[in-house]
């Protein structure tokens, strides 16, 4: 029996807050052996990151560590000095991280950065540096390494960056790369990529990655061994095939069964058009120059023809970038735009900022991120009553109120706690919330501009089930947006999928599901399915 | 609203009987966090207090330092000369105003009734006839009874020769007391910092606001205008202006008030520009509220944090400027009872160092009292602070 390479032994972590004590990891342990690959899976809040961080103690300092000890390789991490921590940061064990965008310096050009580290913990000199800075960005597939050393990070992809980061992370050969969350702020067929990558770097280096993620389509993927967290234990752990076939700890069902279900509505071809768009266009000119002239347009939605029939969803489709969200704010007129767009077959697109308010009642629109779309400084209440006091004027105060307890039943929240404010909602909650600002108003149209993606995979599958059931009782029409096909597919009767402002497949979900025509789509199935396809053939 | 709110949780929408719905609290949460940080800084919350206390102490001068009495007994008849001029010829006298220190007056009235006096019988422009020495002449207590009380009419003994007449902080080079005139002085330097501020607070914001919150035209054109603006060289053209129109308080606020309002633009322009693209913002223009709504309510409220974080330190350059531009001559009119001036004075009469250490210590004072509750107020407006212990 070899000995592992990290052994974290009842790991407890506590944050010391203005009212209490917060325990934010109970008693952790787990074992990486060397060359292994150990996931720890949960969702927001389990603990799974701090967990992470706590091996480097790269923990703030309100954190204290009243029990446990983390063995690397014979050394007590915990207790360890920082400079001897500083040692082993970098060097030994490395780290990447959720954020590819803030992760890198944009200060700094890329090859600056890799070499850094070098530079650091090895003493080469700059020039050496220079050239294995270039032989590891070929190593994660940057094309053309030598020329992109000097170029900024703005100056590349997300999951370049990415990539760059993992450069970064590998340029001294470390025995135990963290890995926490590294594919969540980036596209899906990239994920793929990247995922690719750090099998392939890991097979090619024998080094043991600890993987921290929410994706249990990526843990399926990647890990050998899986530990399930929440609310700071883990409460399920076993090598990975066989937890997924057979899940013991009722969580671990909850989360494996937490893929969102159901049927989308049927299309009724015969089924009035609520909302109708003909060659839509959303460019935005690129000014240069001195005199600010246009010298030529990004075509963030381009020539793009949808109807949405009463009652049913369209799910639109695509990456970052591709002009969906544009699109949805552009049928609501949020942003200028060119073409048709009519509303119960009246046109809309020439209407003033004041002439479209009176259709904002049955127009309305749900964002991404719940934390960003509740003003902090208004209560549940005051949220939503806000468009009432704007279109419906006549209410009197209690009426509203009345508009606004039925609206928090509607969507599953307790009335009593409207005065309440945003902050000590769950983002579930807050989704609600959001929900029940638009539903209040009687909306015929809505957008759902991806109203799941920030929630966790058990909070997501409620969402779509209470936007099913909501669609249903209201014979709402949606358009939905989103990145994530398993959400579509419970939701939409007809898909649209856009790359870089075209449409590229547009028509029935059963048929784009059951055979997409295009790669760009069979790629986007591939990073949403492909789990499900090889877990089925395992059985 | 929120009565309203207490009043609906009634039998007909069947509420969960243990918890009735919950009224907002006065202060949302995050306010009640800030004013947590802030009491938490000690020195800021004592700076508040001294500072609110000088406030109230010297926006009631008239009753501290005058040179009427608070109250009068004359002839059975119950008198206010502090609020009411009564002319002198109800005493026995010629002149249109009394003056109360005339010795003449003071002893009609004591025959025939008494006075109540403030504790500090000078005010900022009264000139002491009785000094017998040359002015700026130097603190009461550090002369003897005899210099102190040599011109009153029975020396040593004369009633009048007590404590109210005392200088405290001696005179400046007119005979006026100076500590009346820092009474009177603070409390037109404070207030004028204070008027200005919130003057060119209100004319700032708005700017900022148009300009981060419509953008394009309205926002280069501003940007470069107040480049230009900000390109002059402020203190010349101040000391031209002030030559060209007599200063009065009033007209010394509007030149400044030129200058003063552009320091909060840029700052209230950059939260405009940063939240007008939130979205809530977003959400609240789906909602089809209009723009004057949704600056207001969700886009001022962003501003407001970095607004109020500067508001003490503005206050205290306001009070620079205005202490500076007295100190050269080109402030308040002659004879206002001025910081700047009396710090003039202790320049000239060095041999006077009440004069100088007197007008420093107060400057100081404000400055350090503004600046430690600017401290307090930024700590608490900051989010690393507020939400230190939150990860």
């Amino acid at each position: 029996m070899t000995e592992p390479l990290l052994r974290v032994e009842n790991l407890q972590i506590d944050f010391q807050t203005e009212a209490s004590l917060v325990h934010a990891v109970r008693g952790v342990s787990f074992d990486i052996m060397p060359g292994q690959t150990v996931a720890l899976v949960g969702e927001s809040g389990s603990g799974k990151s701090v967990t992470a961080l706590s091996v480097l103690k790269l923990l703030p300092a309100v954190a204290t560590y009243p029990a446990g000890s983390i063995w690397f390789k014979g050394q007590d991490l915990l207790a360890a000095s920082d400079q001897q921590i500083r040692a082993v940061r970098g060097n030994a064990i490395s780290m990447i991280f959720q954020e590819p965008m803030s992760s890198l310096n944009p200060l700094h050009s890329v090859g600056k950065q890799v070499s850094e580290a070098l530079i650091l913990h090895r003493g080469m000199s700059k020039a050496a540096a220079r050239l294995r800075a270039i032989e590891l960005l070929e190593e994660v597939g940057i094309p053309d390494p030598k020329s992109r050393l000097d170029d900024f990070p703005h100056l590349l992809s997300g999951g370049q960056r990415q990539r760059v980061m993992i450069a970064m992370a590998l340029a001294n050969e470390p025995e135990l790369l963290i890995a926490d969350e590294p594919t969540t702020a980036i596209d899906v067929t990239v994920q793929a990529q990247v995922l690719a990558l750090l099998r392939e770097l890991q097979k090619k280096r024998g080094m043991a990655i600890l993987f921290i993620t929410h994706d249990l389509g990526i843990v399926r993927k990647m890990a050998a061994v899986t530990h399930v967290m929440t609310h700071g234990e883990i409460v399920e752990h076993g090598p990975t095939a066989e937890l997924f076939a057979n899940p013991q700890h009722p969580y671990t069902r909850k989360l494996l069964a937490a893929e969102p279900k159901g049927e989308p509505p049927t299309t009724d071809l015969y089924a009035e058009p609520v909302v109708t768009a003909e060659h839509l266009k959303v460019w935005f000119p690129i000014k240069r120059g001195l005199l600010r002239r246009t010298v030529g347009h990004i075509k963030a939605v381009d020539d793009v023809s949808i109807t949405v029939r009463r009652g049913e969803t369209l799910g639109v489709v695509g990456e970052s970038g591709s002009g969906k969200t544009t699109l949805g704010r552009a049928l609501l007129r949020l942003i200028e735009s060119e073409g048709r767009i009519a509303y119960l077959g009246k046109d809309i697109d020439k209407l003033s900022w004041g002439g479209m308010r009176p259709l904002r009642k049955d127009m309305q629109i749900v964002f991404q991120d719940p934390y960003g779309s509740l003003s902090p400084r208004m209560s549940i209440a005051e949220i939503i009553a806000e468009g009432l006091a704007v279109h419906m004027p006549t209410l009197t105060v209690a009426q509203r109120d009345e508009r606004v307890v039925q609206a928090l039943r509607e969507v599953g929240l307790e009335p009593n706690d409207r005065n309440r404010y945003p902050h000590e909602f769950s983002g579930g909650q807050r989704q609600r919330v959001a929900i029940a600002r638009a539903m209040v108003l009687e909306p015929r149209f809505l957008v759902l501009d991806e109203p799941t993606s920030a929630l966790d995979v058990s909070v997501q599958a409620q969402v779509v089930d209470l936007l099913r059931a909501l669609q249903k009782k209201r014979s709402l029409t949606y358009l939905f947006i989103s990145h994530d096909l398993r959400v579509v597919r419970a939701l939409a009767n007809e898909v649209m999928v856009m790359q870089g402002g075209k449409v590229v497949e547009y028509g029935p979900a059963r048929d784009i599901f059951a055979a997409p025509r295009t790669a760009y789509t069979r790629a986007l199935m591939a990073a949403a399915f492909e789990v499900e396809a090889v877990s089925e053939v395992g059985r | 609203m929120h009565v309203a709110a207490l009043r609906l949780g009634s039998p007909p929408l069947a509420f969960a009987p243990a918890d009735a719905a919950r009224s907002a609290p006065l202060l949302s949460p995050i306010n009640r966090r800030r004013l947590k940080v802030f009491e938490a800084n000690k020195r800021g919350v004592w700076s508040l207090w001294i500072f609110l206390v000088l406030l109230v102490v010297t926006m009631a001068s008239e009753f501290v330092a005058n040179d009427r009495p608070l109250l009068a007994s004359y002839k059975g008849e119950l008198l206010f000369p502090v609020v009411v001029d009564y002319p002198e010829t109800k005493f026995g006298g010629f002149f249109a105003e009394t003056s109360y220190r005339d010795p003449f007056i003071a002893d009609e009235i004591s025959a025939n009734g008494w006075m109540l006096w403030p504790p500090i019988r000078y005010s900022y422009r009264t000139v002491d006839e009785a000094l017998s020495v040359p002015v700026p002449s130097a603190p009461s207590w550090l002369q003897s009874a005899e210099v102190r009380c040599g011109l009153f009419s029975a020396g040593v003994d004369d009633p009048n020769c007590n404590l109210g007449n005392y200088h405290w902080l001696g005179t400046d080079d007119q005979g006026r007391d100076v500590l009346a005139r820092l009474f009177y002085g603070f409390r037109i330097s404070v207030l004028f910092g204070l008027i200005l501020s919130v003057l060119s607070s209100a004319i700032g914001i708005t700017v900022g606001a148009m300009q981060g919150f419509f953008g394009g035209w309205v926002d280069l054109i501003g940007q470069r205008f107040l480049e230009i603006y900000g390109a002059i060289p402020q203190l010349y053209l101040l000391l031209i202006i002030s030559s060209v129109i007599a200063p009065s308080f009033w007209v010394l606020l509007g030149i400044l008030l030129l200058f003063s309002w552009t320091s909060l633009v840029g700052i209230v322009r950059a939260e405009f520009l940063r939240a007008r693209n939130l979205e809530y913002v977003a959400a609240a223009r789906a909602l089809g509220l209009s723009s004057l709504t949704i600056m207001v309510r969700h886009l001022l409220p962003n501003a407001t944090v970095a607004t109020l974080t500067f508001a003490p330190f503005i206050v205290a350059g306001s009070v620079t400027t205005l202490t500076a531009l007295d100190f050269i001559g080109f402030g308040l009119p002659a004879g206002s009872p001025s910081l700047g001036d009396l710090l003039s004075q202790g320049k000239e009469y060095l041999f006077a160092p009440w004069l100088a250490i007197t007008s420093f210590l107060t400057i100081a004072s404000i400055l350090v009292l503004l600046v430690f509750i600017g401290e307090a107020v930024r700590d608490a407006f900051d989010p690393r602070k507020t939400f230190a212990v939150r990860l």
